[in-house]
C-alpha cells in the first residue's frame, strides 16, 4: 500500500536524492533551487539518508564550484549529488566530462531550463541538457512529478550498477514546479534498488593512501584515444542495466517504464517521438485520435543517453510510415535538433530503405505551452502529407513560415476532471491557498489533484494565475486549464485590468473577492465581464474576503477565506466534507505556527462561510465601467504593437515578425505600464515641507519627484497642483513641487518614513502623508502629467553632489517592477541622475537584471534629448569581465576618434579640434559644451572628403567621456563573479563596480552568499550562517590603486553621493559596495532607510571611502565616514527576522553567533579606525601606461 | 525559641512568605537558583504576554509566508521553512521546565492578557511544563470612552472563568487598583475561579522624548511609599475572602513585609528590592522578619497573618480614611465591637 503525497517535481526528486547521498554540493539557480533548499533544510533538521546519517550539504560559489566539489567528493568515495539548470549546468560541463571519463557513479538532477541566448529565460526547455549530451553522462528524462521521484532512484541505482554517471532531468517549471499527487517511495524501496555491493565498490575505488592510485593523468597522442575507447563496454551495458532497474522497480511499485515507451494504436502509421512533460499533452491527443480509430502513436524517450537503437526500433510499430520528432531545443544551423538527428540516424541505420519518413520540429521553448491541440496539429500535418522537416509548433512564424497551425479553440477538460483557475496577487496568498487546496484533496481523499502556477515577472504587485485540476484518476495534463468550471478572482480590480473570464467554461462558478454585497455588485463589474457572465451563464458569488481576513487578524492574506469559499462552492468533496477537510488541514498546516495562527484561520473559515453570497445575475448590462486600455493612446509604435500585447497577456499571439531579431529593445517603456498597484499614496503638504529632497532620493520607483521651475510655468497648472517658492538662495525666484506619480507608486511608504518635517500641531502629520489613492487619484494624475511637462532644471545649474541638487536631476530609471521598498533601486536611480546621459551599464543576472530587463518593459529611461543609460546583461558569472570589455571598446574608439581628429586638424577649425582634444571634462557645463563641439565637428566633417573623416563620424561621440558601471548583487560580486570582479579591479581600467549588497541571493529567493552575515538565517543556511561576512572592500583595497567605498543611502545620503561621484571621477577602477535593504531581511520595508541607519549606527555597516588620489594630498587615503558604533548589534539584529529567526530555532546557537557577530563588529571597527590613521602612497593609474 | 515562617499560598506550602515577583531575575535558571539559595519561598517567572504571543505567532507566520507565491524565482518565499520554530513563547515554556528541574520551591508561571483567544492555550502548556500555579496579569487601558466600567469588569471576569476552566493548577489574578469598587471586583474574580489575588499590578506609563517627540512608554522600579496601597486593600479584603492574598508593589524592607503580613497577606512578592540589592537580599528580609517576630515572641507567621487587618483592629475606619483631617478624638466610650 503506497503512501501518497502532493509535492512538486523538485521535492519529488530531492526526497530521493537526499536519501541516497552522503554529500550534496549546491548552488542556487531557478528552477532547480528548491531541491538544494530542501536538501539543506532537511539536513539542518537532522533528516537522515539511507545509511542513517544526515547528508553533508555545502553551498559553493558557483555551479562550476559545485561540480568540482561533487567530483572531489566522488573521488574520495562518497555518494554525491547536485542540482542545477541552464547556465549552471553549462558551468558544470568540464567536470561532467571528467566525472564520466572516470566512470564515477554520480547522479545530478536538472530542472531543465532555457539557456540564455538573445534573452535570458528562467523557463523550461531542453537547451541546457542538450548542451551536456556529449559529456558521457547517461541522460534519463522524467516527464511528470511521479517520474521525477521514480527516476531519481532509477538513475542512482543504474549509475551504481553501470558506473556511468547519470544526468536525471525534468522540465523546469512544468514538472519542477507542478504540484501533483504521487505515490511515495519508502526506505525499503530505496534499499531494494540500491545495491550495497555496488556502493561498497564505489567506496573501494576511492582515493586512499592505504591503496594509493593516480587518477587524472595527462595523456599523449599515443594512448589517449585508446583509453577513451576503453570505457565502451560500460556504455554498451547501460541501457540493459536501466531497463533491468525499471523492471525491478515495476515489480515493487507496479509502475512500469521502458527505455522508449510506446502508447497508441498498435498499427500506427504516424508517430510522434518526444521526451519530457510534453508527452502528457501528446498522449492526450493520441488517446482522442485512437478512440476515433486513427492510426497514431507516441514514443516517449526515457533514456536519451546512451541512445539504445534497438530499443527505439522495438518500441516503434512496424506499421509506422511517418515519424515527427519533437525537440524542445533549438540548434541554429544544424540539419536538425538532436533528438531528431538521433532518431533519424537510428531508424536509417536499423531499417535502411524500410525506414519511415522522419521529420524534426521544435516546440515548447522557454515553457511555451504545448497542448493536445498542438500535438494534434502535428498529426494533422502528417495525415495531410504536408509535414515538412524543421517545422515549429506552438508559435506563428510569419518570417520563415516553418510553423504548423493548430486548433486554437479552448479545449474542454475530460468530463471526470474538475478544473479551476484562480487569479490573485503575489502578496495575497492565492498561490499558497491553491497549493493547500491541492494538498487537502490529494492527501485527505482518494481524489487526485494537480496544481500549476503562472506568474508575471514583477516583484511587486505581481499577478498569479493558479491552474488546478481534480480527478478520480492520476492527472497527466501538462498544460494550462483552458476551460474551468470554477474561476476565483481574488482581486476585484483585475476585472478592469485583464480578461479574467476568458477561461471560464459555460455554466462555471465565478467567485469574486469584492467589497460589494450581492445586491450592489453588478454595476461595479466592468461591462465586458458582465457580458461574459451573461453569455456563459456563470453562477456568481461574492465575498468581502479582505475585510474578513483583516477582522480575523490575518492582515492582507485572504487565502484561507477564498479557499473556504472554493470548498463551499465547488463541491469537489461531497456535502460538508470539503469544509471539514479544510478545517482539519488548517489545524495541521498551521500547527507548527502555534495555536494563535490556527485559531485565527479557523475563525476566518467560519466567517467566510457566513459571509459568502450568491449574486442574482441580471439579464442585462448595467453601469458604465469598462476594462481599461493597457497603454495610453499616444505611445511609440513598438509599444503599441508589441509591448501592449505582452502587457495584456497576449504575448503568445505575437508572430515571429513582431520580435527583434537580436534581442534589442527600446528603453523608457516602463512609463507606459500604468500598473496602479498602490492602495495608498503619499500626499504632499507644502506648508510643512523643508524641501530637503530626501523623499525623491529614497523612492525605489522614481514615483515621487522634485522639480524647481519658473513660477510662470505653473500658471496653467490643473486644480489641486501644489507649488511653493524654492527656499534656497541658489535658485532665486523659482518655485518647487514634490509630486507623486499615483499610478506608478507602489505605496511602500519609504518616503513618508524618511520625511523629517512634522507638523507643530500634530506630530503624526508630516510633509508627506499616506492617503487612500482613490480619494486623490484624479487630482494627482492630472498634477503628475502637468509636472512631467514642466521643464527640467539645466544640469549645469545643479549641485549634483548635494541631496537637493541630485534630486532636481531627472531620474532615468523609473517605475521598475522591483519589490515595494526595494533597497537596490534608489542607488540605480541615483546613478542615472548623476551620470545617466553618458551611462553604460553591464548588469549581472539577479534582481537588478530582472526588474531592469525582464519584458514587457524596462525602467531604464531617456531624457528629452533621447539620451540615457544603455544597458545590457550578459550572464551571472561574467559581469565584471563584460563591463571591462565595454570599457576597452569605449577606450579603443575614443583613441580612434582622437587620433582621427588629430589627423584631420588641418582640414578642420584647429581651435575646435584643440578644444575637443584638450577640454577638461569635469563638470556638467563642460560636458554640455563638448557635446556642442561634437555637433559642430559633425557639421564640419560633412565637408571633408577623406576616409578618415568618414571613420571619425562613426566614433565622434566618443569624444565625450562615457561612464561605464558594472552593476550586480552580492551573489555575483562575492561568489560566482568574484574572480572577474577581482580581475577587473586589478586591470587598472576606468571601470566602476557597484555592488547592490543585499547580503543574500535575493532574486532566487534568499539563499546565503559569502556576504550573508554571521548568525543570519537564509536558505542554504537554515541553521544560521556560522561564518562571518567576507570583507570585499578590504580585499579590493589591498590593491592600493582601487577606489573603494562602502555606502548606505539611509545612513548618509551625503556620503553616498560623494562616493558615487568620486568613483566615477576616479580614472582607475572603483568599487562601491552599497547596503541594500531587501525583503529577504525580514523587515518592514517601509522602514528600509531606518534599518540602513541602524546598520551603520551599530557598526555593522561602517561607511568609508578609500580614495587613492587622497594619498597625494594628505597621505591618508582611507576615511572612515561613520562614527563609532552607538547601538549594540543585538538592538539592530532583533528588528530583522533574518537574525531574529535563529533565536526561535536554536536560542543557544543564536546567542553564541550574536556574541561572535558583536565581536566581528568590534574587531572590524578597531581595525578600520587604525587604517584611517595609516599612510599609504599607492602608484595610481595616471602614472602607469596602460 | 525558633519562629515558624511557613505560610500557605494558593494551596502551596511555602517555607516563608517571600516570593520573588516576575522580574529579569526570575528569567534565568542561574539567578533563580541564587534566589532559592537565598531562601526565597517561591518564584514567579516573567510574564508571557498575550500581545507578545499573538504578535510573535503572526509575525513568524508572516515571515514564513513572506513573498511566497509572489515571484517565479522565489516561489517558496525568502526564508527556509524552519520546521521547529521556537518562539519566545516556547522558550518561555522551556524556562518553566528548566526552573522546575533546577528548583525545589514552587514555580509560578505568569500570563498577561485581556481577551479570550488562542493564546490561552499557553496556560495549558504552562501547566504541562510543570508550573505549580499560574498568575494571570490582567489589565488593559480602557481607552474607549464608550466602554462602561461594567463591561470592563465583565471582560475580566469572563477571562478568569475561561482560564480557570482550562487548567487544574491554582490560578491567581494580579489585579489592578483602578476599579471603582476594588473589593467587589476582588470577590467577583474569586467567584470566577481565582484561587488567590495579587495586589496590585504596576504598569508602564507613557513618557515623551523631547528630542524626537516620540511617546516612549517605560516602567520604573517601585518606591517604598507605594506599599501603602496594597496594605490597605489586603487589610480590607482579608475578612471577606478565604482565597490567598499576596502583596506586591513597594515591599522593600523586612519591615514592609511584616506590615503586609500583619495586614493579612499570605505572601509578599518582591521585585524592585531584589533588582536593587540582588538575590541575596531575600535572606535579609527573612532574617529581619524572624528577628522582629522573635523579639515580640510571635510563634509563627500563621499567628501573625491578619492580626492587624481591618477586622482585627480597634478602629477599622483607619483603613478607610481617604483624606487627611485632624484626629477625631472621642470623649465618650464607643460601643464595643466584637
Amino acid at each position: 500500500m503506497s503512501t501518497y503525497a502532493t509535492v512538486d517535481g523538485n521535492e519529488a526528486a530531492a526526497r530521493v536524492a537526499h536519501a541516497l547521498s552522503d554529500v550534496i554540493a549546491i548552488y542556487p539557480i531557478t528552477p532547480a533551487s528548491p531541491m538544494g533548499e530542501l536538501a539543506d533544510a532537511w539536513s539542518a533538521a537532522g533528516r537522515t539518508n539511507l545509511w542513517g546519517r544526515a547528508p553533508r550539504v555545502i553551498e559553493m560559489q558557483s555551479e562550476g564550484g559545485a561540480a568540482g566539489a561533487v567530483h572531489g567528493s566522488l573521488q574520495a568515495g562518497a555518494l554525491t549529488t547536485t542540482f542545477t539548470a541552464s547556465q549552471g549546468l553549462l558551468l558544470m560541463i568540464p567536470n561532467l566530462f571528467k566525472i564520466a571519463g572516470e566512470l564515477t557513479p554520480a547522479v545530478i538532477h536538472v530542472a531543465a531550463r532555457s539557456v540564455a541566448t538573445h534573452a535570458l529565460s528562467i523557463f523550461g526547455d531542453h537547451s541546457d541538457v542538450m548542451a551536456a549530451r556529449s559529456t558521457g553522462f547517461a541522460m534519463l528524462c522524467s516527464g511528470s512529478v511521479q517520474e521525477a521521484h521514480d527516476f531519481a532512484l532509477i538513475a542512482q541505482s543504474a549509475a551504481l550498477e553501470s558506473r556511468v554517471p547519470f544526468l536525471h532531468f525534468f522540465d523546469g517549471f512544468r514538472t519542477s514546479h507542478e504540484v501533483n499527487k504521487i505515490a511515495l517511495l519508502d526506505e525499503s524501496d530505496l534499499a531494494a534498488m540500491i545495491s550495497a555491493e555496488r556502493v561498497a565498490e564505489h567506496r573501494a575505488r576511492a582515493l586512499s593512501p592505504n591503496a594509493p592510485v593516480l587518477r587524472g593523468t595527462a595523456q599523449n597522442p599515443d594512448v589517449f584515444f585508446q583509453a577513451r575507447e576503453a570505457a565502451n563496454p560500460f556504455y554498451a551495458a547501460t541501457p540493459d542495466i536501466v531497463q533491468h532497474a525499471f523492471d525491478r522497480f515495476a515489480d515493487r511499485t507496479h509502475r512500469r517504464y521502458r527505455l522508449f515507451d510506446y502508447t497508441g494504436a498498435p498499427d500506427a502509421e504516424h508517430v510522434i517521438v518526444m521526451m519530457g512533460s510534453g508527452t502528457g499533452a501528446a498522449e492526450a491527443a493520441v488517446k482522442t485520435r485512437v478512440a476515433r480509430g486513427e492510426k497514431v502513436g507516441l514514443v516517449t524517450v526515457r533514456l536519451y543517453r546512451p541512445f539504445d537503437a534497438a530499443a527505439l526500433h522495438a518500441a516503434l510499430p512496424s506499421s509506422t510510415r511517418r515519424v515527427a520528432v519533437l525537440d524542445r531545443t533549438k540548434e541554429p544551423g544544424a540539419p536538425g535538433e538532436p533528438l531528431y538527428l538521433d532518431v533519424a540516424a537510428t531508424l536509417a541505420r536499423t531499417l535502411g530503405a524500410e525506414a519511415p519518413a522522419v521529420f524534426g520540429g521544435r516546440y515548447g521553448l522557454s515553457s511555451k505551452e504545448f497542448t493536445p491541440a498542438m500535438a494534434a496539429g502535428v498529426f494533422d500535418a502528417m495525415a495531410e502529407d504536408r509535414l515538412a522537416h524543421d517545422f515549429t509548433i506552438g508559435i506563428h512564424d510569419d518570417v520563415t513560415n516553418k510553423s504548423l497551425t493548430w486548433d486554437t479553440t479552448p479545449a474542454d477538460e475530460p468530463s471526470d476532471v474538475y478544473a479551476a483557475v484562480f487569479f490573485g496577487l503575489g502578496s495575497d496568498g492565492t498561490v499558497g491557498a491553491s497549493k493547500n487546496t491541492v494538498k487537502i484533496i490529494g492527501e485527505h481523499t482518494e481524489q487526485h489533484a494537480q496544481g500549476y502556477f503562472v506568474y508575471d515577472s514583477k516583484k511587486s504587485g505581481a499577478v498569479t494565475v493558479s491552474h488546478l485540476r481534480f480527478a478520480p484518476r492520476p492527472i497527466h495534463a501538462t498544460y494550462l486549464v483552458e476551460r474551468a468550471r470554477f474561476v476565483g478572482c481574488h482581486q476585484f480590480a483585475f476585472l478592469e485590468k485583464m480578461d479574467v473570464l476568458e477561461r471560464a467554461a459555460d455554466g462555471a462558478t465565478l467567485l469574486l473577492n469584492s467589497p460589494y454585497s450581492a445586491a450592489e455588485i453588478w454595476p461595479h463589474i466592468p461591462v465586458e465581464a458582465q457580458r461574459q457572465i451573461i453569455d456563459k451563464r456563470l453562477e456568481v458569488y461574492t465575498i468581502d474576503a479582505s475585510r474578513i481576513a483583516s477582522e480575523a487578524g490575518l492582515r492582507g492574506r485572504i487565502n484561507t477565506v477564498m479557499q473556504t469559499c472554493f470548498f463551499a462552492l465547488a463541491k469537489v468533496l461531497p456535502n460538508d466534507a470539503g469544509l471539514d477537510a479544510i478545517r482539519e488541514a488548517t489545524k495541521k498546516t498551521y500547527a507548527k505556527r502555534g495555536p494563535v495562527v490556527v485559531a485565527k484561520n479557523l475563525e476566518a473559515i467560519d466567517a467566510a462561510i457566513a459571509a459568502l453570497e450568491r449574486v442574482v445575475v441580471p439579464s442585462s448590462i448595467e453601469g458604465h465601467r469598462h476594462r481599461r486600455a493597457t497603454v495610453p493612446a499616444d505611445v511609440p509604435d513598438f509599444v503599441a504593437r508589441v509591448t501592449a500585447m505582452i502587457l495584456e497577456g497576449r504575448g503568445d499571439q505575437l508572430p515571429v515578425s513582431a520580435m527583434p531579431v537580436d534581442g534589442t529593445f527600446p528603453t523608457a517603456t516602463a512609463q507606459y505600464e500604468k500598473r496602479s498597484i498602490a492602495d495608498s499614496i503619499p500626499i504632499w503638504d507644502p506648508d510643512i515641507c523643508t524641501q530637503c529632497g530626501l523623499c525623491p532620493l529614497v523612492c525605489p520607483h522614481a514615483a515621487i519627484r522634485l522639480k524647481a521651475y519658473d513660477p510662470a510655468a505653473a500658471e496653467e497648472a490643473p486644480d489641486g497642483f501644489r507649488t511653493r517658492p524654492w527656499k534656497g538662495k541658489d535658485r532665486p525666484g523659482e518655485a518647487m513641487t514634490i509630486q507623486v506619480a499615483p499610478d506608478d507608486c507602489t505605496g511602500c511608504g519609504v518616503c513618508v518614513d524618511v520625511c523629517p518635517a512634522k507638523s507643530k500641531e500634530a506630530v503624526k502629520h508630516k510633509a508627506l502623508n499616506m492617503a487612500p489613492k482613490t480619494e486623490h487619484l484624479d487630482v494627482e494624475r492630472a498634477s503628475y502629467d502637468f509636472f512631467l511637462d514642466l521643464p527640467e532644471a539645466p544640469r549645469r545649474s545643479l549641485d549634483l553632489v548635494s541631496v537637493k541638487g541630485s534630486q532636481l536631476a531627472q531620474p532615468l530609471f523609473e517605475y521598475s517592477g522591483a519589490c515595494a521598498g526595494c533597497g537596490e533601486t534608489p542607488y540605480l536611480k541615483l546613478l542615472t541622475q548623476l551620470f545617466g546621459d553618458r551611462l553604460i551599464v553591464a548588469n549581472a543576472t539577479g534582481c537588478s537584471s530582472i526588474f531592469g530587463g525582464n519584458l514587457p518593459t524596462t525602467p531604464w529611461a531617456k531624457n528629452a534629448e533621447g539620451r540615457g543609460p544603455a544597458w545590457s546583461n550578459s550572464l551571472f558569472e561574467d559581469n565584471a569581465e563584460f563591463g571591462l570589455g565595454m570599457r576597452l571598446a569605449v577606450d579603443a574608439q575614443t583613441e580612434l576618434a582622437r587620433e582621427s581628429l588629430w589627423k584631420l586638424r588641418g582640414d578642420l577649425d584647429a581651435k575646435l579640434v584643440d578644444d575637443l582634444l584638450g577640454a577638461k571634462l569635469t563638470d556638467e557645463g563642460s560636458l554640455e559644451i563638448q557635446r556642442e563641439r561634437i555637433g559642430a565637428l559633425r557639421d564640419a566633417l560633412r565637408g571633408v572628403d577623406d576616409p578618415v573623416a568618414r571613420r571619425l563620424e562613426t566614433v565622434a561621440d566618443h569624444l565625450e567621456p562615457r561612464s561605464v558601471w558594472v552593476v550586480g548583487g552580492d551573489g555575483w560580486a562575492y561568489d560566482i563573479g568574484f574572480g572577474g570582479v577581482d580581475h577587473a579591479l586589478a586591470s587598472g581600467l576606468d571601470i566602476n563596480v557597484l555592488v547592490l549588497d543585499t547580503e543574500v541571493y535575493s532574486n532566487t529567493g534568499g539563499q546565503a552568499s559569502k556576504s550573508t552575515p554571521r548568525g543570519a538565517v537564509a536558505k542554504f543556511a537554515a541553521a544560521g550562517k556560522e561564518i562571518g561576512k567576507k570583507d570585499l572592500g578590504m580585499i579590493a583595497m589591498a590593491y592600493g590603486n582601487v577606489y573603494v567605498a562602502q555606502i548606505a543611502l539611509g545612513a548618509s545620503p551625503k556620503q553616498t553621493l560623494k562616493a558615487l561621484a568620486e568613483a566615477n571621477a576616479y580614472p582607475g577602477p572603483s568599487l562601491v559596495i552599497a547596503y541594500s535593504t531587501c525583503i529577504a531581511h525580514g523587515i518592514d520595508m517601509s522602514q528600509s532607510m531606518a534599518h540602513q541607519k541602524d546598520a551603520t549606527r551599530s557598526g555593522y555597516w561602517p561607511l568609508y571611502r578609500y580614495d587613492p588620489r587622497r594619498a597625494e594630498t594628505d597621505a591618508h587615503p582611507f576615511v572612515l565616514d561613520s562614527g563609532k558604533p552607538t547601538l549594540p548589534f543585538k538592538a539592530f539584529a532583533e528588528k530583522e527576522a533574518r537574525f531574529a529567526m535563529l533565536a526561535r530555532v536554536n536560542p543557544e546557537r543564536a546567542a553564541r553567533l550574536a556574541r561572535l557577530a558583536q565581536r566581528d563588529i568590534d574587531e572590524r571597527w578597531s581595525y578600520y579606525a587604525q587604517l584611517a590613521g595609516l599612510e599609504r602612497h599607492p602608484v595610481i593609474g595616471e602614472e602607469v601606461e596602460s | 525559641m525558633s519562629v515558624d515562617l511557613r505560610t500557605t499560598y494558593l494551596g502551596l506550602e511555602l517555607n516563608n512568605p517571600i516570593v520573588a515577583s516576575a522580574s529579569p531575575l526570575t528569567g534565568h535558571v542561574e539567578s533563580l537558583k541564587r534566589l532559592e539559595e537565598a531562601g526565597v519561598a517561591a518564584v514567579v517567572l516573567p510574564s508571557l504576554f498575550e500581545e507578545q504571543i499573538e504578535h510573535e505567532r503572526m509575525e513568524s507566520y508572516a515571515v514564513q509566508e513572506l513573498g511566497s507565491g509572489a515571484f517565479a524565482e522565489a516561489m517558496s518565499g525568502y526564508f527556509p521553512d524552519v520546521p521547529a520554530t521556537v518562539s519566545r513563547s516556547e522558550a518561555h515554556l522551556d524556562l518553566i521546565a528548566q526552573a522546575k528541574r533546577a528548583l525545589s520551591v514552587p514555580v509560578i508561571a505568569s500570563l498577561n492578557g485581556t481577551t479570550v483567544g488562542g493564546w490561552l492555550a499557553y496556560a495549558e502548556a504552562m501547566q504541562e511544563a510543570g508550573a505549580d500555579a499560574i498568575e494571570l496579569n490582567v489589565y488593559f487601558v480602557p481607552a474607549d470612552p464608550t466602554e462602561t466600567s461594567a463591561q470592563v469588569e465583565e471582560r475580566y471576569v469572563n477571562l478568569v472563568q475561561v482560564l480557570a476552566s482550562r487548567i487544574s493548577i491554582p490560578l491567581t489574578v494580579k489585579m489592578s487598583p483602578f476599579f471603582s469598587a476594588p473589593a467587589n471586583m476582588a470577590l467577583r474574580l474569586i467567584d470566577a475561579g481565582a484561587h488567590g489575588l495579587v495586589l496590585f499590578n504596576r504598569f508602564m506609563q507613557p513618557d515623551i522624548d523631547l528630542e524626537t517627540l516620540a511617546v516612549t512608554p517605560n516602567i520604573q522600579l517601585s518606591t517604598p511609599a507605594e506599599v501603602r496601597l496594597p496594605l490597605r486593600w489586603i487589610a480590607i479584603l482579608r475578612e471577606h475572602v478565604t482565597a490567598s492574598l499576596a502583596a506586591t508593589t513597594g515591599a522593600h524592607t523586612s519591615e514592609d513585609v511584616t506590615k503586609l503580613l500583619l495586614a493579612g497577606a499570605d505572601a509578599v512578592c518582591i521585585a524592585s528590592a531584589l533588582l536593587r540589592n540582588g538575590p541575596g537580599y531575600v535572606e535579609r528580609l527573612t532574617s529581619g522578619l524572624r528577628t522582629w517576630m522573635t523579639e515580640r515572641e510571635y510563634a509563627s507567621v500563621e499567628q501573625l497573618k491578619g492580626s492587624v487587618a481591618r477586622a482585627a483592629v480597634q478602629d477599622p475606619n483607619a483603613y478607610e480614611r481617604a483624606n487627611y483631617m485632624s484626629a477625631l478624638t472621642s470623649f465618650t466610650p464607643r460601643p464595643h465591637t466584637p
